[in-house]
């Protein structure tokens, strides 16, 4: 190969690297590892961590455990679907540019929205993106955010806003819901965007239809993150006035993956089509007359558009989108109804009986769908401990995001949590609480300054 | 050429173009089903008991009702529309499409990784967090950079997060400057992404080398410069030599240098970033690192930064910690950083291409992260050379005339003069040949372009066959253009109206 180049040496290939520039030595990274030895680090690094197959999984906040079929791993892990990129020779792309417009019929379906692109990172930056198109839409620069909007999409939105040189205002919560008054004092007329979240942070179910009217009275967007798999029990935000739907995607038949990859969705009304962000699959026909699908609309993107772009996304989540859409053909029109009917009397469940408990409290009262909030008279960390050492994970501590509720604790419920498993969870709830207290409790002096120990 | 050409008509449609595209939606059948719930064990309270009515959904979404076989047929009917890397050459242009080994789909799939719930207490979640701390220490080797973040989702995540980071720094130290330069062979992602994040893109020219033009950029450094974005070697294939002189002219200005990492496939080993002078690095863990692309993500961006942008990283930031006496480091994720630009996005990132990111580099180890580029550049400098002889060499000739890197770009403007076909022909027969075609019409500053990338992974024979691909084209197209003009003729679909799709974009089905 050496010969055909006209060069003596491989080294003569990188000569246009300057001396100086060149690496000295070698890369100070450990020799490669056979394929076996490579397995059994990877297999020992993720021995160490505590997984829902080795725990009981009560943790949500915006990711779920829910069961992947097995046909979405079988599907996802075909050659076809795994190792090609993003379709731009849609001639040998129809399968993946297909799955695109299907992705986008479903998840258009469920958010009653006509318009969906074919997926973007995940949730949160979905949530910013959404901002980057209502200024671009309202040449307004002020967004006001429900501090029931997820922590991690509101922290993800006030890093977009510098670039965006925008304003971002946050509106409380009573009662677990979005405050009416305090939205409607906070947004005027430079407001762009309203972005709220349903069920919300909380899990309480908001009133989108009243929150988007208030946005609506003064010329702004809603902007609503929304999980898309309550949508086969909730009205969906088409049908509220809302403008733009986004989310998380992970509760569509993807792993937990702690935290990704997953994907996130973007639908919105039909006159916010050609400033969608991200890849958008078109149906057309070819030469011949024959049904085929595109990328649509591309002089939206970065590769035509440039600097004059809607967004700068290039590589997205199609292999994720394809897993929603195979999950949600999975589920099937009766499947997603009865899926958010047993999570909503799972939840009713697990919350009464948690209510029930001595030290328990409901942190609000609002209707819930999949995830509650509740207050414990002990300090949440180490009730968490104390149950953990059970093999339990009881749910998320609100204190680190929400310093009013440092007292609080999101407790999650997905189809793999039975009724028996809600119990073990009262049960060791309500015994880590009693201990809890008992060894803080001043009485016992010996308690006081030791931590549960767990094992780690 | 001992294989026969492929067809040079249609007049019989295969299998597959005359099978009509139908949709997962138009195989729904009332009352079927494929997926079962585990049955109602709690309660049956009703719903608007529990929810008030008007906050429920009066009609069920119209989500297919099919069987498992019924979607199993379906997808793996779509699956067969499709051409993939497993199938045959990819020569993407910076896309970097390298063989994706299947060890690294089997550690992600293990339930300590694919069940591990991102709000786990880091306590529980150590040997994760170990993973993410051993990649972020090969990333910062590989990229000569102390400093990571593993949370930007792609690229052009990674992109948006360094100009952030520069527009955090330039602010700190009390400066609001308005400008970035980017050459104009850059990846569209650069000015998209100065664009939100609040600049002016200013191009800057390239030379007849096919370098940055120093006069050029010279002439546009100023103090309201906040950063020149590059990507070495550029889009051209082609190492920029004068690249400590670039980096030193914008640092003394006073502007921060941001590495686009997308080519990074070219140099590990050889030469690093930081030591050229970036402050910044993004890596595609889906190009050089093997995380499978999907067909369009998952993928993940990582950056690499400098001393002096530290302190301006997202959070939260990865963090060790020295056991006491001998025992175990301890990893966590810290939050309270005063400076940090931020989240830019949930949780810590794309947990799942790490690890098989982290298995690659494993799996090679320093030396054959090296070797990678070593032959990454062998193989590109091998199909040019095959492709300077011949008819590709006439029609097709180099753009900027010297050895490259790891991709390299043909002008087809010969072609299309002469022959009277287009780069765009020339890519839509190869299809029928068997072959992905190369990157087409970029970068711009190249009449026709055509953009390789083979990497490594391809075989010595896999570039002769391709090499053959081309110039037998060629012949054809010489004997009759029409030939290549109408190609493809073997694809499941022809030529597609892409101009009708954004006129009268129908963008879902309506049911």
């Amino acid at each position: 190969m050496l010969d055909a180049i006209g060069v003596g040496s491989v080294d003569d290939l990188f000569a246009e690297i300057p001396g100086e520039l060149r690496l000295a030595g070698k890369l100070g990274l450990p020799a490669g590892l056979s394929e076996s030895e490579c397995f059994d680090q990877l297999a020992s690094l993720a021995e160490r961590n505590a997984d829902a197959e080795s725990e009981l999984c009560f943790l949500g906040a915006g990711m779920y455990d829910h069961y992947v079929p097995a046909l979405v791993d079988a599907i996802t892990q075909r050659s076809e679907f795994l190792t090609p990129y993003t379709p731009y020779q849609p001639e040998v792309s129809q399968g993946g540019l297909q799955v695109m417009f299907e992705f986008q019929t479903a998840i258009s379906e469920l958010t009653a929205l006509p318009v969906s692109n074919a997926s973007l990172y995940e949730g949160p930056s979905s949530v910013a993106s959404a901002a980057y198109l209502a200024i671009g839409a309202t040449k307004r620069r002020r967004l006001v955010v429900s501090r029931g909007l997820h922590p991690h999409s509101r922290d993800t939105l006030r890093t977009y806003a510098r670039g965006f040189d925008a304003e971002v205002v946050e509106v409380g919560l009573e009662g677990g819901l979005t405050s009416a008054d305090e939205l409607q004092a906070a947004v005027d007329s430079e407001t762009a965007a309203v972005f709220v979240q349903s069920p919300n942070f909380l899990g309480a179910v908001e009133e989108l239809e009243q929150l988007a009217s208030v946005a609506e009275a003064a010329g702004a967007l809603t902007v609503a993150s929304v999980d898309a798999l309550t949508l086969g029990v909730l009205r969906p935000p088409g049908e509220c006035g809302v403008d733009i739907a986004v989310g998380e995607g992970q509760q569509l038949g993807g792993r937990l993956d702690f935290g990704g990859p997953s994907f996130g969705f973007f639908c919105a009304t039909e006159d916010h089509l050609r400033r969608m962000p991200g890849r958008i699959a078109g149906e057309t026909m070819d030469a011949e007359g024959r049904r085929g699908f595109v990328l649509a609309l591309q002089t939206r993107e970065q590769h035509i558009r440039r600097e004059k772009a809607t967004h700068n996304i290039c590589t997205s989540q199609a292999l994720n989108a394809l897993g929603g859409v195979v999950y949600l053909a999975w589920l099937g029109k009766r499947g997603v109804v009865e899926l958010g009917e047993l999570l909503v009397r799972r939840t009713a469940y697990a919350r009464e009986r948690l209510a029930e408990l001595d030290g328990v409290e409901l942190l609000h009262d609002a209707p819930v769908l999949r995830e509650f909030a509740v207050r414990f008279e002990a300090p949440v960390p180490d009730v968490l401990d104390r149950v953990a050492a059970e093999g339990i994970g009881a749910g998320y501590w609100l204190g680190r995001e929400y310093p009013e509720y440092d007292d609080g604790l999101l407790i999650a419920l997905t189809e793999r949590r039975s009724r028996e498993d809600i119990d073990r969870l009262v049960d060791a709830l309500g015994r880590a609480i009693s201990d809890a207290n008992d060894a803080f409790s001043p009485r016992s002096e010996e308690g006081a300054s030791r931590p549960a120990e767990v094992p780690s | 050429v001992t294989a026969p050409n492929p067809p040079t008509t249609a007049d019989v449609p295969t299998p597959q173009q005359r099978e009509r595209a139908t949709t997962i939606f138009e195989r729904s059948v009332a009352g079927r089903r494929a997926g079962t719930l585990p049955p109602l064990d709690v309660p049956e309270r009703p719903l608007d008991e529990l929810i008030p009515r008007r906050l429920l959904r009066e009609r069920p979404p119209e989500l297919p009702e099919v069987s498992e076989p019924e979607i199993v047929r379906h997808y793996n009917r779509l699956s067969r529309r499709n051409f993939d890397l497993d199938t045959g050459p990819y020569p993407l242009g910076s896309c970097t499409m390298k063989h994706n080994p299947r060890l690294n789909e089997r550690v992600a799939a293990l339930p300590g990784h694919a069940r591990l719930h991102p709000a786990q207490d880091p306590k529980r979640a150590q040997g994760a967090l170990d993973l993410m701390w051993r990649l972020e220490r090969a990333l910062a080797e590989i990229c000569g950079l102390p400093h990571i973040s593993l949370q930007p989702s792609a690229g052009s995540h990674g992109e948006l997060a360094g100009l952030l980071l520069t527009r955090a720094y330039h602010e700190d130290r009390g400066e609001r400057r308005h400008r970035v330069l980017t050459p104009d062979t850059a990846h569209g992602t650069n000015p998209a992404s100065v664009t939100m994040a609040g600049y002016e893109v200013v191009k800057v020219a390239t030379d007849e080398r096919g370098g940055v033009d120093l006069d050029d950029l010279r002439s546009k450094v100023d103090a309201d410069v906040a950063c020149l974005m590059l990507t070495n070697p550029n889009t051209l294939g082609v190492f920029d030599e004068r690249i400590a002189e670039i980096t030193q002219l914008v640092r003394d200005a006073g502007g921060t240098l941001y590495y686009d990492g997308a080519n990074l496939n070219a140099i590990m080993g050889r030469t690093r970033p930081g030591d050229m002078g970036f402050d910044i690095v993004h890596v595609n863990l889906h190009k050089s690192f093997s995380q499978p692309h999907g067909g369009g993500g998952p993928g993940a961006g990582p950056i690499a930064v400098s001393d002096r942008i530290e302190p301006f990283l997202p959070v939260p930031r990865l963090v060790r910690r020295e056991g006491a006496d001998g025992a175990a480091p301890a990893f966590d994720f810290e939050y309270e950083r005063p400076k940090s630009i931020g989240r830019l996005r949930g949780f810590a990132g794309n947990f799942g291409v790490f690890v098989r990111s982290y298995a690659y580099i494993a799996s090679l180890g320093g030396d054959g992260l090296t070797e990678a580029s070593e032959t990454a550049v062998l193989n590109a400098n091998y199909l040019l050379a095959r492709l300077r002889r011949g008819r590709a060499g006439r029609f097709l000739p180099l753009a900027f005339d010297r050895l490259c890197m790891h991709e390299f770009v043909l002008s087809g403007d010969a072609a299309k003069r002469e022959l009277g076909v287009k780069t765009l022909d020339v890519a839509k027969r190869l299809l029928d040949y068997g072959f992905h075609p190369p990157t087409i019409y970029f970068p711009l500053l190249v009449d026709e372009a055509l953009m390789f990338e083979p990497t490594e992974t391809e075989t010595r024979e896999g570039l002769d066959a391709l090499a053959d691909a081309i110039e037998e084209i060629l012949v054809e197209a010489e004997r009759d253009p029409e030939v290549t003009r109408n190609a493809p003729y073997t694809t499941p679909v022809r030529r597609l109206d892409e101009a009708a799709a954004s006129r009268r974009p129908v963008v879902r089905q309506p049911l």
